[in-house]
């Protein structure tokens, strides 16, 4: 029998523990002398209060829904990929090779190539840590981190002596061809004959995103590979008993995991920035562990949480426009929330498990 | 089996010798640079080794150095004090190692998703409280006098300046360092004993491999698992303070710069081994110093640019993991947290 209700676990634990983490958050904006009500204020009105906010959160919230998911897949199969960010920005890599090499006539055509491209080099960077994980048992923790530094001195290399025009300054490629720009929303909305967003680079990645979502979903909990990926990440040995190789399920799983970290480019350097920069990631890749971790594993969730730290990015931003408050406030709010949904997990769960059961016995349940 | 041991060693001491051949000059300027580089990640590397060798795996090394750095920078530069911000450097990593012991230890937490979290709020707490309290956009102004651990030169260095050979090496090497780096090297030896020859260590060591045993004995494994975390915390704030206070003359944002993982690599490198993490820290200390002052070697067949030079660390690290070139082998209960039976 379960210590508590479905519910409690799936809403209140995650709730509790964002709480925790904004109430230390507001400690701290106290502590260096701000209004933490005036804080939450101005992140609301910047982010939600009008649709240039939304266009902004929507944005980043697709970058984190790519992420959240990677660090989700991976972790059903008890994976712990911390690579994300690297798998992102190789993802990039992809793009960026695909857009300028070759000749893609109309975005609509250049999207599903650059998707393919984006998946398939976040994959690839994937392969090695999954493969030396499953094959000689290297920790994939420890690979993955060091794939992170690799990937980006690989992309300083390629950016630098590779992929920048000729007389260019910037370390960073030319402009993708004006035919595989990605429509923004707004301009859908403008089609529609509605006013929504002006300026801003959420685009129809977005909804490719919460597609992604679904299929994840479909993926895992109404697949057989679904079902093998989880069988493994709860026991090994059983894996292995129901005749499903440790080995193969392993690297798949990390060939999605990385495959989705690298789908993010092409919200970020397809859709945003038209061209592969350098540290095009921005950290999205360690926000998706926050994500996967906020959201229970579970799509939906991530999809809500990516919404959540989406509005939080933008927010922050707003924050170190009009305020004397740094955007890093986002990045500690950040690691509040992987520290306490992450780490201290049984900090906040056994108390309220000790709450329902004496609830329970109160009622007169029996047991 | 004791060739294998010594083989980092060996391949540095190659690569001076070569290096010494072909530009003397160069060289001794160059691996002089590797021992102040090499200071914070064999300091880093040791606290991680404490730590792991307990069973707490820590990749939030990165994160209590940064924080470290940033304390000793502030009160050293409040106080004019270098020691003072030593001081304040050790209790900055030290409240974070206590967030790391709570979260793995006494809540039974996930170890790396507590790392990865220090690691965040290291990083944003910086620059949240160095702006407000500086106004710098997260640096620390620059510190300058007594504020800054200043080179010590040993008796004798300009005396023997000259002398062929010892001259250049003990003048050029052994001289001229600030108090930190001798700490840093002295740490190798006593941590060997500490670990090796002491029961406080066996236990440690037994604490990371069978922690049930050590229970049995009757022995408190959380005890010596905040024992070990603590330690951690101590020896990555000696080495943030190094870097904001000896290495350089200030806090800047971010200014570890990857510097905790490079330790957990040397670390994985060395085999959770005291000598191995001196010549391996030193092994990376020295690519550093390499791409520091030639930005693209030119090997005369090929050149290689200094990204490649900076990635090596971790691409050497992941070889090592992989176990092509001598297997690397964590200790056995290492990131699990200890359920005592009841």
């Amino acid at each position: 029998m379960d210590k508590m209700p479905k519910w409690a676990d799936v809403i209140l634990t995650p709730l509790i523990s964002l709480v925790l983490a904004m109430a230390i958050s507001a400690l701290v904006i106290l502590a260096i002398g701000e209004s933490p009500v005036m804080a939450m204020k101005t992140m609301v009105e910047g982010a939600l209060g009008s649709s240039y906010g939304w266009g902004f959160t929507l944005y980043y919230a697709t970058n984190f829904i790519f992420t959240g998911l990677a660090v989700m897949v991976a972790y059903h199969a008890s994976l712990f990929n911390i690579g994300g960010e690297g798998q992102a920005a190789m993802g990039g890599l992809g793009v960026a090779l695909v857009l300028l090499y070759l000749p893609l006539p109309h975005w609509a055509i250049a999207l599903p190539v650059a998707m393919i491209g984006a998946a398939a080099f976040g994959a690839a960077w994937a392969f090695i840590p999954a493969y030396l994980q499953a094959k000689r048992g290297s920790h994939i923790v420890i690979t993955t981190i060091m794939f992170n530094f690799i990937a980006a001195a690989a992309l300083n290399y390629v950016l630098v002596n590779k992929l920048r025009p000729v007389g260019s300054m910037d370390p960073a490629s030319a402009r993708f061809p004006e035919s595989t720009h990605l429509p923004a929303l707004t301009d859908i909305f403008a089609g529609l004959g509605m006013e929504w967003g002006k300026n801003t680079p959420v685009n129809v990645t977005f909804l490719i995103a919460v597609l992604a979502c679904l299929l994840v979903w479909l993926l895992i909990w109404r697949t057989k590979l679904g079902y093998e990926i989880r069988v493994l990440g709860k026991s090994e040995p059983g894996a292995v008993y129901a005749g499903i190789s440790p080995v193969k399920i392993t690297v798949i799983a990390m060939l999605i995991s990385g495959g989705l970290a690298g789908l993010m480019a092409i919200n970020n350097v397809m859709g945003e920035s038209e061209r592969l920069v350098l540290n095009a990631v921005e950290g999205a890749g360690f926000i998706g562990i926050a994500v996967a971790l906020m959201g229970r594993n579970h799509p939906f969730g991530i999809l809500l949480a990516a919404l959540l730290f989406g509005f939080l990015y933008q927010g922050g931003g707003e924050l170190a426009l009009w305020t004397s408050i740094p955007r890093e406030l986002i990045v500690v709010i950040q690691a509040l929330v992987i520290l306490f949904t992450g780490a201290l997990d049984n900090m906040v769960r056994m108390p309220l498990e000790r709450l329902f059961l004496s609830m329970r016995r109160t009622n007169g349940g029996a047991k | 089996m004791k060739l294998k041991d010594s083989l980092i060693a060996l391949i540095v001491l190659a690569i001076c010798l070569i290096w010494a051949f072909v530009d003397g000059n160069a060289a001794s300027q160059g691996i002089g640079s590797a021992m102040r580089l090499m200071t914070p990640l064999l300091l880093a590397c040791l606290a991680g080794l404490y730590s792991e060798r307990a069973g707490v795996f820590d990749i939030g090394l990165e994160g209590k150095m940064l924080m470290a750095a940033f304390s000793a920078a502030s009160v050293a530069y409040l106080t004019g004090s270098a020691w003072l911000g030593l001081l304040a450097g050790i209790g900055g990593s030290l409240a974070l190692s206590l967030v790391h012991g709570l979260a793995s230890i006494t809540f039974r937490g996930n170890q790396l998703i507590a790392g990865v979290a220090i690691n965040f709020l290291a990083s944003g707490l910086t620059v949240l409280v160095g702006q407000n309290a500086f106004g710098l956009g997260g640096r620390t102004p620059a510190l300058t006098g007594a504020g800054r651990f200043q080179p010590i030169n040993l008796p004798f260095a300009e005396t023997l300046r000259d002398v062929p050979v010892i001259g250049p090496i003990y003048s050029g090497l052994i001289s001229g360092n600030t108090i930190l780096v001798y700490v840093a090297l002295l740490m190798v030896p006593v941590t060997w004993w500490v670990l090796f020859r002491t029961r406080f260590g066996l236990r440690l060591r037994a604490v990371g491999e069978n922690p049930a045993s050590v229970d049995t004995a009757g022995v408190s494994v959380t005890r010596l698992r905040y024992a070990a975390v603590a330690i951690c915390g101590i020896l990555c704030g000696i080495a943030g303070a190094y870097l904001a206070t000896g290495l350089s003359a200030g806090f800047v944002k971010e200014m570890t710069a990857g510097r905790g993982f490079i330790a957990l690599a040397a670390l994985i490198f060395a085999k959770w081994r005291p000598w191995q993490a001196l010549f391996a820290t030193f092994l990376f200390g020295l690519l550093e110093a390499i791409a520091n002052l030639y930005p693209n070697l030119d090997l005369g067949i090929i050149t290689i640019p200094s990204m490649f030079m900076n990635a090596l660390p971790y691409i050497l690290t992941v070889i090592i993991l992989a176990g092509f070139v001598g297997r690397a082998v964590p200790p056995r209960a290492g990131g699990e947290p200890y359920v005592k039976e009841r």
